[in-house]
């Protein structure tokens, strides 16, 4: 019923956060997306995350690209600037906006299309400069606006809808993120909140280029048996190599675990990531290991998820180019314009 | 008997050489000493799409009255590349000059009666003096521009001064270069005829307090002086040496005296869809971002062109137009890249273009790109050429109002909304057609909206209704008019006498344009100009066209793409509008355009003169 605008008003004992917003304040416009579609219940998650962080709506900048996925900017954080700009070209005007201000916090939404295929080379380049950013990729292996194609995530060997088996061998996002020097680098599956949340949450407070590869089933066009990226392929499939809790900066950590069993993070702005081992011998900190890990695992037909790798010590592309610490775009002509005294001096050096 | 030429500070000096042997800065200085001698100078290069080995020639114009524009043809050929031995001899004016190596000898079949010859055995002279290979290439430059200091009448103290400019702290390279310069000198003293020169140099005092520099330095300049902060862009010939003098001029002129920290950003960004992504994400969130670029980049935008149209996002571009179509001339000049800016990406859409004509006007509009972007909120092209942007150019000293401040446009800020004065990001609340912006993050519950390529109404809600749609496109057509009155109005130059006919140009074919009219004055031959100097076209214009029965359009493309662009957009008769067409890779002359006049005005009046 998305022709019904959805009403401001909430119960008045729902929960606030530390800066006194509900979760009603996170919220965008109803979805217009397929009842089921997996990117709802990511947007879900990228609310619940905001909410748990007391980030305030106007301080974040969505972006996207064209295509399903990037239709859920418009379902989440209603009271922030959002651009849906081209298809696969998000991650140059987000590096641009990234630059324009460095207060304000990056959250790019793609989809597997979007970035795997068109917008390859600018994820790809977003990634190797360290740009300060949360990008996540709502991964479902189609094209879902343009009905059904395959997109460059299928699986090799994956059936479409209408029986077309794919025999391109699929791109893995993760894998070309850690290659390229991305420093936080997770994946999860939209029907794992409790896995979801805690890394967005971590994502969001990453100092870095952090990126997230989120399995987003399409129940119209890829939700089929001969699928791998199906609810059920994905149940069946999932080996998640931890699960994440994920402290606010200066929160008191209460929970327990067992010794050997758990990797603590802790991030530039304070943050604390305690990744729940379900590996033993996996560590989240060494980027080749997890690359090794993700082949060997991806060979044996698993879909490897968790926080995969995480480099606390990150510097973003602001720090890389020791540009101020104001938003460039506050300053006006005082810090800008060198004035005519200036280029008096000019002028008599061309003489 | 072909006479000789003869000709005191008005002559054309071709050096033909082959790229990467150091040539470059040997001509340059020969160059610069004219100069310095108070006479002006305009210098071409014509080089090779190729780093090294290939021929490329340096064309020297020297002229008391200060016409920089090419004048066509060539008094002397300093030859100095056998592979385009030919070719050059035969560009030679009848009557004009020739200088070459003579340590290997030349058949006599390979010159011409009518010209003079200057030979002098410089490969013998510097393999006699130097050992070292890189030094025999580099000096043998130099004492040949001592030999021709002698043949012109050149004050060689002027060339010392420049060398102990160029190498201050560096003695052994002024000494040895100081020691070349004389060796050629004292040589052509005493074994070739100078007397025998016609062409000379003399002091003068006609260079004023001009400035000496390429168009692309300027732009770079004006858009630091603009107050751009953000610059994004992807290498290309030929205009790569804006944002890397940008980068240059930052380094000195935007560091923030207290933390040592950089006033900007530059991104080399992996490809020109890239750049010009990052320009628009960057003005988008409140910044002042500009790229750079040439045709094929232009051409690789386009869709992002079409997005910063529609949502109304500001961009600045400067394009460095090169020959096309496709990689086309990589490093030849034209003017074609007219249709593809103004008209850029699909569906109806309107971009203002400005026309520098020198660096001079680069500096200025570059700057004025930046505030007419955030003013007007759409894409703004400044559209230079690879003969502005790459030849060092004699004009105007730069100026600057220290009261000026940027013109960052319609934003709404905190206070605004704050005092709930109503915001629509596309509603046009004073007549004008541009609507007011805010930036992200501005306020904690108002002015948020989602900017898109999809269509919108005034308050930036998606919708896919018909009235909605052409409602905001009638608004984008009349901010299109409101920007005829902010582009830099033409420029107008009556003829002696009245008359019916009319020139129209623009840009780098301004300096030729006024020689020629010079020289058709001299001839009885009288027409009114007009310089446009930006797009939409302003009013003035189709007034100077109504006002005369033929209008000549001169531009350096094949398609005629302003005359196009004057019928079309001014609705007037194409066939008031006749073409003057020079696209070959070179920068037009003006005998070109003294002729092609001149003959077409004999169409009108058959007992007219035609000129030569």
């Amino acid at each position: 019923m998305t022709y019904i605008a959805k009403p401001k008003l909430h119960h008045p004992s729902l929960q606030t956060n530390k800066i006194g917003y509900t979760r009603r304040d996170y919220e965008g416009s109803v979805s217009t997306l397929c009842a089921g579609c997996g990117h709802d219940s990511i947007s879900a998650a990228i609310v619940q995350a905001c909410f748990n962080l007391n980030i305030e709506p106007h301080k974040v900048a969505k972006l996207s690209g064209i295509g399903c996925s990037s239709k859920a900017p418009t379902y989440f954080l209603g009271g922030s600037h959002g651009f849906n700009t081209v298809h696969g070209r998000m991650p140059s005007v987000l590096t641009g906006a990234a630059l324009a201000n460095r207060d304000l916090i990056y959250l790019g939404v793609s989809g597997d299309g979007d970035s795997a295929s068109i917008g390859i080379g600018q994820f790809a380049h977003s990634m190797r400069r360290g740009v300060n950013m949360t990008y996540i990729v709502m991964n479902n292996g189609v094209y879902g606006l343009t009905k059904g194609q395959f997109s460059a995530t299928a699986d090799f060997g994956s059936k479409s809808k209408k029986g077309v088996v794919n025999t391109d061998s699929p791109v893995d996002l993760v894998a070309l993120a850690l290659q390229l020097g991305a420093t936080y680098v997770a994946r999860s599956f939209s029907g794992d909140k409790a896995q979801l949340i805690p890394l967005i949450e971590g994502a969001l407070a990453h100092q870095g280029a952090a990126f997230i590869d989120v399995i987003s089933p399409c129940v119209t066009f890829n939700n089929h048996a001969g699928s791998t990226k199906s609810y059920d392929y994905v149940r069946e499939h999932n080996e998640a190599v931890n699960r994440i809790d994920f402290f606010t900066p200066g929160k008191e950590i209460t929970a327990d675990y067992a010794p050997g069993t758990m990797q603590e993070v802790t991030q530039h702005d304070g943050s604390v990531l305690r990744l729940r081992k379900l590996h033993e011998d996996y560590d989240a900190s060494d980027r080749v290991a997890a690359m090794n890990h993700l082949q060997k695992h991806h060979a044996m037909g698993e879909i490897v998820t968790g926080l995969l790798f995480v480099d606390p010590k990150a510097c973003d592309l602001h720090v890389h180019m020791n540009t101020v610490d104001v938003p460039l775009n506050t300053l006006d002509e005082r810090a800008l314009c060198p004035g005519s005294a200036a280029l008096e001096t000019i002028n008599a050096s061309l003489r | 008997m072909i006479q000789k030429i003869q000709a005191n500070n008005d002559f054309v000096v071709k050096f033909a050489n082959v790229n990467g042997s150091g040539s470059a800065s040997a001509n340059e200085l020969f160059a610069r000493s004219i100069l310095r001698m108070g006479v002006p100078v305009s210098p071409r290069n014509i080089f090779p799409s190729n780093i090294q080995g290939m021929p490329t020639w340096y064309e020297v114009r020297v002229s008391e009255d200060t016409y920089l524009g090419r004048r066509g043809g060539c008094d002397m050929m300093v030859a100095m590349n056998p592979q385009t031995w030919d070719a050059d001899v035969k560009e030679v004016d009848p009557g004009g000059y020739l200088f070459y190596d003579s340590t290997r000898s030349i058949p006599s079949s390979k010159f011409r009666e009518d010209l003079t010859v200057i030979g002098m055995p410089l490969t013998q002279i510097v393999n006699d003096t130097y050992s070292d290979a890189r030094e025999r290439q580099l000096f043998k430059n130099i004492i040949y521009v001592g030999a021709l200091a002698a043949l012109f009448d050149i004050d060689p103290k002027v060339i010392e001064q420049l060398f102990s400019e160029q190498y201050k702290g560096k003695e052994k390279l002024l000494a040895s270069n100081v020691k070349a310069l004389h060796m050629g000198r004292d040589y052509a003293l005493a074994n070739l005829d100078c007397a025998n020169v016609g062409l000379k140099v003399k002091r003068a005092d006609k260079v004023g307090n001009r400035i000496f520099i390429d168009g692309n330095q300027a732009a770079a300049l004006g858009c630091v002086w603009g107050g751009a902060n953000v610059c994004a862009w992807y290498p290309i010939t030929p205009s790569s040496s804006i944002p890397e003098m940008f980068d240059k001029y930052c380094k000195k002129l935007r560091i923030d005296p207290e933390t040592g920290k950089h006033n900007y950003a530059i991104i080399q960004a992996e490809d020109e869809l890239a750049s010009i992504g990052m320009v628009i994400g960057a003005n988008w969130n409140g910044a002042r971002a500009f790229t750079a670029t040439s045709g094929p980049g232009i051409s690789l935008m386009t869709e992002f062109l079409g997005l910063a149209y529609f949502a109304e996002v500001p961009a600045t571009l400067i394009n460095v137009q090169r020959g096309g179509p496709s990689t086309g001339m990589p490093s030849r000049t034209q003017q074609s890249d007219l249709f593809s800016c103004a008209y850029a990406s699909n569906g109806d859409t309107k971009h203002v273009l400005l026309f520098p004509q020198d660096p001079k006007e680069s500096f200025d509009f570059s700057a004025a790109a930046l505030d007419l972007a955030d003013r007007l909120q759409t894409p703004v092209f400044v559209m230079l050429d690879l003969d502005i942007g790459m030849n060092t150019r004699l004009c105007d000293p730069f100026e600057w109002d220290d009261e000026k401040r940027m013109d960052r446009g319609k934003v709404m800020n905190f206070d605004d909304l704050e005092s709930g004065r109503d915001f629509g990001r596309y509603l046009d609340v004073d007549g004008d057609g541009i609507p007011y912006r805010t930036y992200p993050g501005t306020h904690p519950t108002k002015g948020a909206f989602f900017t898109r390529g999809t269509t919108k109404d005034r308050y930036a809600r998606y919708s896919e209704e018909g009235p909605v749609y052409v409602d905001n496109m009638e608004r984008l057509a009349k901010k299109f008019e409101t920007a005829k009155e902010l582009v830099p109005k033409p420029i107008g130059r009556l003829a002696a006498k009245p008359t019916k006919f009319g020139v129209i140009y623009f840009g780098s074919t301004s300096p030729a344009m006024h020689e020629a009219l010079d020289e058709l004055e001299q001839q009885g031959m009288y027409v009114d100009a007009l310089r446009v100097r930006g797009f939409p076209f302003h009013s003035s214009v189709v007034d100077f066209i109504e006002a005369h029965d033929h209008v000549f359009v001169v531009e350096q493309n094949r398609d005629a793409q302003l005359r196009s662009m004057l019928s079309m957009e001014c609705g007037l008769d194409p066939a008031q509008l006749i073409p003057v067409l020079h696209y070959d890779g070179t920068p037009i002359t003006a005998r070109f355009i003294t002729k092609a006049i001149a003959s077409r005005l004999a169409l009108f009046s058959p007992l007219k003169e035609v000129a030569q």
